[in-house]
């Protein structure tokens, strides 16, 4: 980090360290990339096939980046925008306009991404070096501490904002169906970013202020959504009965797993709920008899509006939705009123998550939870039960789970194994910690940003969960406390004096 | 009793793989307070490689056993420390004083980018290969059930107690043994008299990586397929067994791999297949209540 001072690393240091980066490119690539092994019919002709070309690409392509990368660093920033503008636009062209042409498949790749992937990094690395060219002095010598501050202030205007731009966020939300440009590929997509909000703000409980890593959050989301296609399919129970069991059922699995284990500390219980996710996915996939095993369970239930269904023709007698509302004002049948229904569903169950968190936070649980988080041993020498407190966070936030999990089941109308795997614990998790930990707001925003971008991105669908792992990555990189996070202390010991 | 003595060596061939695994997970995790999340995509990244060695072997028509394992193993033990390296420099350094669960993060997200990326170069399916080591003793019959001991089996203890045995030396007699050690003390302190931190946990990281290497070698030959999900599913038993080991302590996690090979073995043998996994997190379970940091672990002895 010293290199961040002008002209303090030599020029054949850089030098160095850019030949080194692209060995160390090539030496990643070389296997993995350069052979291919083929499979299907194509494997009977040539059991290999190799793609050396591109592995000397993507090394040159490393070396000359990081080389761009350590001049910024040394301070020479005219250099860098030109040649990052002329890298950038060189292959920019060659990618656009000369698909077949033979030196472009020599020198570049053959496929498109990685192309684009060259351009918008040179043409980044040209933006910054332009942008530090105008702003030298400051913009050099401030560096992630800066940047660090800078976000935390941030974190701390949004808390304040919050208060009013949370009901705003909720008016927009609320009134998202009722706008021109909502068709039913942005509602499905807001259902989706809703119900994995919920999740967070479920989660939060737990890990955000009980400080217990849960790492199998999805076993909870599951046993909801089974408890509520099971019990609607043996019993004929409709959603709005069984709604309460699945999230009692899922509590209860939070229960009996937080029973034996909540006296392990950090990754102990890290581990142990990782397990827990997993054997509950094997028991579902196995115990075919009652879950359906891999098929999964079909034809469960869809919602009715108090009573009313929405179907088209209802029986004789009987009233659907758009006939009943019919009497008071015309409206035809649409299959979007359903879809708008579930939207208000979850998001009412979500704002009940939300609004739940805030007020138990107040609670002397509550703050027994963030209490706990803080430090174990003061708390225990405070007389506070720590397995007791711990079992309740666990228990409240596995219900929130098993809530969402039975709206999962009723949306779809089929559940299977497949959707409950350790990766959606890790997605859910994910969006607790990059939100800020302990942050309501933060959860949303990272909810849209890691749910509601790719699902825009669907077309890219090789690509999304590369660009998924890769963008967890990179925000942790450059916000390691989440991108809100911001904590104030919920009591202070004035009230007069507040914050300076 | 043969059948006992076969599950026997089934399951303690599948504990090689699992303790090779392990050792990486427990000891990032004895240095830096970490669990590698991405070490289990390491083990996949590892078996890709071998078999792409034994592919290219074969095509240059070196077929004879010895020599092309020995050249895969080799290959594989050479690049895929690269990875773990990498791995270490871009996800894990940055993130060194930050919150605990930000370094999680990143190597769930670096394990989710491995694991779809090499999807992507390489194809979903699942990459078989011939048998490359075939043929074993028979020490027990009865009636038509033969106990054979495979010397694919016979390989893979010597090549794992040759490593482990290696390994220890390494930990206990060198120079960056002792400094491994003292970072796994105190890292502040390490660096204090000084140890040069970051590049021993770079070694670390480089050391775990090759003996995840061999396990995905191990694996390869042992199974005679990979693909792209090897990795998620033995990194989190292999985590399971360093945990049931005591995470931390090396002794542990080759004890714990190999329990939880047994484990699965003899399960599946005289309980069912599809609950093996749960076996296995049961044990963890009912192991930590009554000893809560793991067969040999260290207690953990909090000071205010």
């Amino acid at each position: 980090m010293a290199a961040r001072s002008s002209a303090s690393v030599p020029a054949n240091d850089i030098l160095r360290q850019s030949a080194l980066a692209g060995l160390l490119v090539f030496g990643l690539a070389v296997a993995l990339v350069g052979v291919r092994i083929q499979d299907g019919s194509a494997a009977a002709l040539a059991p290999l096939h190799f793609r050396f070309d591109d592995v000397l690409t993507a090394a040159a392509a490393a070396a000359l980046g990081r080389f761009g990368v350590l001049l910024l660093r040394a301070g020479l920033h005219a250099p860098v925008a030109a040649g990052g503008a002329a890298v950038a636009l060189a292959v920019a062209l060659a990618q656009w306009f000369a698909p077949a042409h033979p030196l472009r498949l020599a020198l570049l790749f053959d496929v498109a991404m990685p192309n684009w992937l060259i351009v918008a990094f040179a043409a980044f690395l040209a933006l910054c070096a332009a942008w530090r060219l105008r702003h030298a002095p400051v913009a050099v010598m401030q560096g992630a501490d800066a940047r660090e501050s800078v976000m935390d202030h941030l974190g701390a205007q949004v808390q304040r904002i919050a208060r009013f731009a949370g009901p705003l966020i909720l008016l927009l939300a609320i009134a998202l169906p009722l706008m021109p440009f909502a068709d039913r590929r942005l509602i499905d997509i807001a259902i989706l970013v809703v119900t994995y909000i919920m999740l967070g703000w479920g989660l939060n409980i737990v890990v955000g202020l009980a400080g217990l890593l849960d790492l199998g959050y999805v076993a909870f989301y599951a046993v909801g959504a089974y408890s509520y296609a099971l019990l609607a399919q043996n019993f004929g129970l409709n959603f709005w009965i069984c709604l309460p069991f699945a999230g009692i059922m899922a509590a209860f699995a939070g229960v009996l797993l937080g029973f034996p284990v909540l006296r392990l500390r950090g990754d102990y219980l890290a581990i142990v709920t990782l397990g827990f996710g997993e054997m509950i996915r094997i028991i579902l996939l196995n115990w075919y008899q009652f879950t359906g095993g891999p098929n999964g369970l079909t034809g469960i239930p869809r919602p009715s509006f108090f009573g009313l269904p929405f179907t088209a023709s209802p029986p004789e007698g009987t009233h659907s939705f758009h006939t009943f509302v019919s009497l008071i004002w015309p409206i035809e049948f649409s299959p979007n009123h359903r879809v708008v229904f579930l939207y208000y569903v979850i998001l009412a169950l979500a704002m009940i998550t939300n609004l739940f968190t805030l007020r138990i936070r107040r609670l002397p649980i509550g703050r027994a939870w963030e209490a706990l988080r803080e430090d174990e041993i003061a708390c225990r020498s405070l007389g506070i039960n720590p397995t007791n407190t711990k079992l309740t966070a666990f228990a409240i936030g596995a219900g929130f789970g098993g809530f969402a999990g039975a709206f999962f089941a009723t949306r779809q109308g089929f559940v299977s194994p497949e959707s409950f795997s350790f990766i959606e614990s890790a997605v859910i998790l994910a969006i607790v910690v990059l939100g800020g930990m302990g942050s309501q707001i933060g959860v949303v925003l990272a909810a849209v940003l890691l749910i509601g971008l790719p699902e825009f991105f669907r077309d890219l669908h090789q690509y999304r969960m590369i660009a998924f792992g890769a963008a967890m990555v990179g925000i942790m990189l450059w916000r390691p406390a989440g991108l809100l996070a911001h904590r104030e202390p919920t009591l202070r010991l004035s009230t007069q004096g507040g914050p300076p | 009793m043969e059948y006992f003595t076969q599950q026997l060596i089934n399951g303690i061939t599948l504990g090689a793989i699992y303790a090779l695994i392990a050792i990486g997970y427990t000891m990032v995790y004895g240095i830096i307070g970490m669990i590698n999340f991405a070490h289990g995509e390491i083990f996949m990244i590892g078996g890709f490689i071998s078999i792409i060695a034994f592919l290219l072997l074969g095509l240059f028509g070196i077929t004879w056993a010895p020599l092309a394992i020995l050249v895969a193993l080799l290959v594989t033990m050479a690049l895929t420390p690269l990875y773990g390296w990498a791995l270490e420099r871009i996800a894990y350094r940055p993130l060194r004083h930050s919150p605990r669960l930000a370094a999680l993060i990143t190597a769930i997200g670096m394990s989710i980018f491995l694991q779809n990326f090499f999807q992507l170069v390489q194809g979903a399916r699942v990459k078989p290969i011939q048998p490359i080591v075939t043929g074993g003793i028979e020490i027990m019959r009865r009636g038509d059930f033969v106990v054979t001991l495979g010397y694919l089996q016979i390989l893979i203890v010597v090549l794992t107690v040759a490593l482990m045995a290696a390994f220890s030396l390494l930990i206990q007699r060198t120079s960056l043994g002792r400094a491994q050690r003292a970072c796994e003390q105190d890292l502040k302190m390490a660096s204090l008299v000084g140890v040069d931190v970051d590049r021993t946990i770079a070694q670390t990281f480089i050391m775990g990586a090759a003996l995840a290497a061999v396990a995905g070698l191990i694996f390869l030959l042992h199974y005679g397929v990979v693909d792209f999900y090897i990795g998620f599913h033995a990194g989190i038993k292999a985590f399971t067994a360093a945990v049931l080991g005591g995470i931390g302590s090396l002794p542990g996690a080759m004890l714990g791999g190999l329990l939880i090979g047994l484990i699965e073995a003899f399960w599946s043998a005289y309980f069912s297949v599809e609950y093996k996994d749960v076996a296995a997190f049961t044990v963890l379970v009912v192991v930590l209540i009554f000893r809560p940091t793991g067969l040999l672990g260290r207690p953990d002895v909090e000071k205010v």
